[in-house]
């Protein structure tokens, strides 16, 4: 089977950077395609259910790489189906950060405060509120309580969560079943299809060309719903613009593979990829140290032994989020839940004989699991990712069915991220140890590399050709026409959940998308409210100088 | 020596019995090592788990198990340890030479690391998240492993809910920079 079609964009990916860009074109007038390579799922379909098959592996993707492995979204929603949608924005001095190339890495015109509201946009569109302490879960407060001990503050993070609905089943990992987490598949997405955007899901984008007119050739081929291994068809979509949102995973691979069609690629496409310097740590709770020294009870009387209930994290420690350390000495320490299944098996035995991830010691812990606390560590590594030879198709060579493949990624952290990643560990170590309260260890990277759930920055925005792949408008340089807008746009390591400043980065790149269609003669403009109506943020981006069309 | 299906499923067995141990399920059980009591990976079903299609693994498993009773020969030799030979060599390790040659598989640098890791995972996956079974339908047949760590049974829709889930308190300052929209300054 093979499809021709003709659009005016077409966006890849359907996450934070795909569906936002959906939305305001089609409500601006531009005939819109999103191709998807994961499933488009409905909510009666996110299951609470770790068979292979179910929920749990069809949304997501696991990429083994050489010293990295990345966890992110596939399907209809992205990313935002399966995060845990934590929306911290991104403190003022990491747009000020010089990481590995020694001068400052974002673009001149990015700050904080010219992101901020952008990052409004975002809050009204989800939306996202602040959270108190009755929102707290278990988990999170004991978080916190142990963050107080110690002589530390602790905050509850803000969300894209409704607590009305929320079970605090700790599965939204696998689709929220009850719509309480915010997801795109309730705001950007539904607004975009009544617009009139088209949404195409199982269609994996492998290249693009340029055809005789200046415009692009996206070629797809169509996945199997069950088996994401197999691939039956393919097609073609011609369109004036096309927006890349596949992930920081993906998205380099898509225009490494292009680049016999559409000419030489920026040096930077498929390098500085970041993990946001993430690392987790496992804390095993001693359930009667904690009543004894912290006075904490639940109302059935047990202490704690809550790691399965909530949803995600909920507080997180900001201390070390100082403009005035050094750089690589500042990180968050966030409570998280994380499943078991991939994850579990990267937990170490505190103090325990080698080996600790496997064997008598580490089957005594996983006994243990519903006194886990776990801890998220996000740091500020030095983008030392890059991006191999594409594999066929994809951006892995799949191994299971769904989830696993096996990537091109290589990423051998240098002394700047160990040392911002010994630093968390040690604090993490000196927090949760203190007083007999717990033992913890850090995951392991020895078995399938560290770990991001929030790839960054292999495909980034700056104001240097040499070592920034997008304008910081996010068009490729050298291929006008051509956006990136998700993940990989991001030019480095947050050190908070990045989701937030990705969408906002998202919000910001509109404008300048709306106008290089209308030079190529589509009649769009822009400015619609936020997908509910709202329309603070739609006022306050108005007065900025960025924006486009009436 | 038994049939090669009876090889490839012991040594299987001891490679899952290494990851997640457990006790022996009869006194002559030579693919469970007994290294742990409760029941481990195996009684949890990696078996089952690895015969699962959908993990991508199975049609390797027959080379995977030659390949480790391969690898448990050259490990016998190098350490001078003498095999059963009525034996799967891996099998006829002990608990802590077939620990340290699991060890050395999954070690950063040996170029075979990702076929085991990948056991490893599937055989860690059966017990702490029987990843071969519905959830609720394990939890409530008893699988070892969910029990083992604690999990509980659903509502009667098969969906967890947590009414009570939260301290209710106050337990930290939150930072002095924290700004109207609960980020860090």
């Amino acid at each position: 089977m093979t499809a021709y079609d003709k659009t005016d964009v077409v966006i890849v990916g359907s996450g934070f950077g795909g569906s936002i860009p959906a939305y305001h074109l089609a409500a601006g007038g531009a005939k819109v395609t999103v191709l998807e390579r994961g499933p488009w799922l409905e909510t009666k379909e996110f299951e609470h259910d770790y068979l292979l098959g179910s929920s749990y592996t069809r949304a997501f993707d696991f990429v083994v790489g050489d010293g990295m492995s990345v966890l992110g979204g596939n399907c209809v929603g992205g990313g935002s189906v399966v995060y845990f949608a934590a929306m911290p924005r991104a403190p003022k001095f990491v747009f000020e950060r010089h990481g590995s190339i020694g001068r400052r890495m974002w673009p001149s015109a990015l700050t904080r405060d010219s992101l901020e509201p952008w990052y409004d946009r975002v809050s009204e569109s989800l939306p996202v509120s602040t959270q108190d302490w009755n929102d707290v879960s278990y988990a999170g407060g004991l978080w916190a309580a142990f963050c107080n001990h110690s002589g530390r503050t602790a905050n509850p993070a803000p969300v894209a969560v409704d607590n009305d609905r929320c079970v605090n089943c700790n599965f939204m990992m696998a689709g929220c079943r009850f719509d309480a987490k915010r997801s795109l598949l309730t705001n950007y997405l539904p607004a975009a299809l009544a617009h009139g955007a088209k949404i195409r899901p199982l269609h994996e984008v492998q290249r693009i060309e340029r055809i005789d007119d200046g415009d692009y050739r996206v070629h797809f081929t169509i996945v199997d719903d069950e088996d994401y291994r197999l691939q039956s068809g393919s097609g073609t979509i011609d369109a004036k613009v096309v927006i890349i949102a596949a992930g920081a995973g993906a998205t380099p691979v898509i225009l490494q593979r292009s680049e016999a069609a559409l000419g030489t690629m920026p040096h930077a496409v498929g390098r500085y990829f970041s993990g946001n310097g993430e690392r987790l740590n496992t804390a095993i709770i001693n359930e009667e140290r904690v009543r004894e020294v912290l006075g904490l009870s639940r109302e059935d009387g047990k202490v704690y032994e809550a790691n399965h209930i909530g949803k995600g994290p909920t507080v997180a420690n900001w201390d070390k989020l100082d403009g005035s350390l050094p750089e690589y000495e500042r990180y968050s320490l966030e409570q998280l839940y994380f499943p078991p299944g991939l994850g579990t098996i990267l937990a170490q035995v505190p103090d325990g004989d080698e080996p600790r991830w496997f064997g008598v010691q580490k089957k005594e812990i996983l006994k243990k699991w519903a006194s886990w606390l776990t801890i998220f560590l996000m740091t500020e590594d030095d983008n030392e990712g890059v991006f191999g030879a594409p594999p066929p198709t994809g951006n892995a060579y799949r191994i299971s069915q769904q989830m696993l493949g096996r990537g091109p990624l290589k990423y051998d952290p240098t002394p700047n991220t160990r040392h911002g990643w010994a630093l968390a560990d040690a604090e993490c170590k000196e927090i949760l140890e203190k007083d007999g309260l717990a033992k913890v260890a850090p995951w392991t990277n020895d078995v399938v590399g560290a770990y991001t759930v929030h790839p960054l920055a292999s495909c980034r925005i700056g104001d240097d050709p040499a070592t920034s792949a997008l304008h910081p408008n996010h068009e490729l340089r050298d291929h006008p026409g051509i956006f990136v807008t998700d993940s990989a746009s991001v030019p480095g390591a947050l050190t908070v959940n990045p989701a937030m400043t990705i969408a906002a980065l998202a919000e910001r790149s509109v404008p300048g998308i709306v106008r290089a269609l209308q030079a190529r003669g589509v009649d769009v403009t822009y400015g619609a409210p936020a997908p509910d109506g709202s329309i603070t943020g739609r006022r306050a981006v108005g007065k900025l100088s960025l924006v486009a069309g009436s | 020596m038994d049939s090669d299906e009876q090889v490839e499923v012991s040594t299987l067995e001891a490679y899952a019995d290494t990851i997640v141990p457990g006790e022996k399920r009869f006194p002559d059980d030579h693919a469970i090592a007994g290294a742990s009591p409760g029941p481990g990976a195996v009684v949890a079903g990696a078996l089952e788990l690895l015969h699962t299609e959908a993990t991508g693994v199975t049609v390797g498993l027959p080379y995977l198990a030659q390949s480790l009773n391969e690898h448990a020969k050259v490990y016998a030799k190098e350490n001078a340890v003498t095999l059963d030979e009525s034996l799967p060599p891996f099998v006829a390790l002990s608990f802590a030479d077939r620990t340290a040659l699991v060890r050395s598989l999954t070690a950063p640098g040996h170029p075979e690391k990702d076929g085991w890791v990948s056991l490893a995972l599937f055989c860690n996956m059966s017990f702490d998240s029987a990843a071969h079974k519905h959830t609720a339908e394990a939890i409530a047949e008893g699988h070892p492993g969910l029990l083992a760590m604690g999990y509980t049974a659903p509502d009667e829709d098969g969906l967890w809910r947590f009414p009570k889930f939260s301290y209710r308190r106050e337990l930290a300052r939150v930072h002095p920079d924290t700004t109207p929209s609960g980020s860090p300054a």
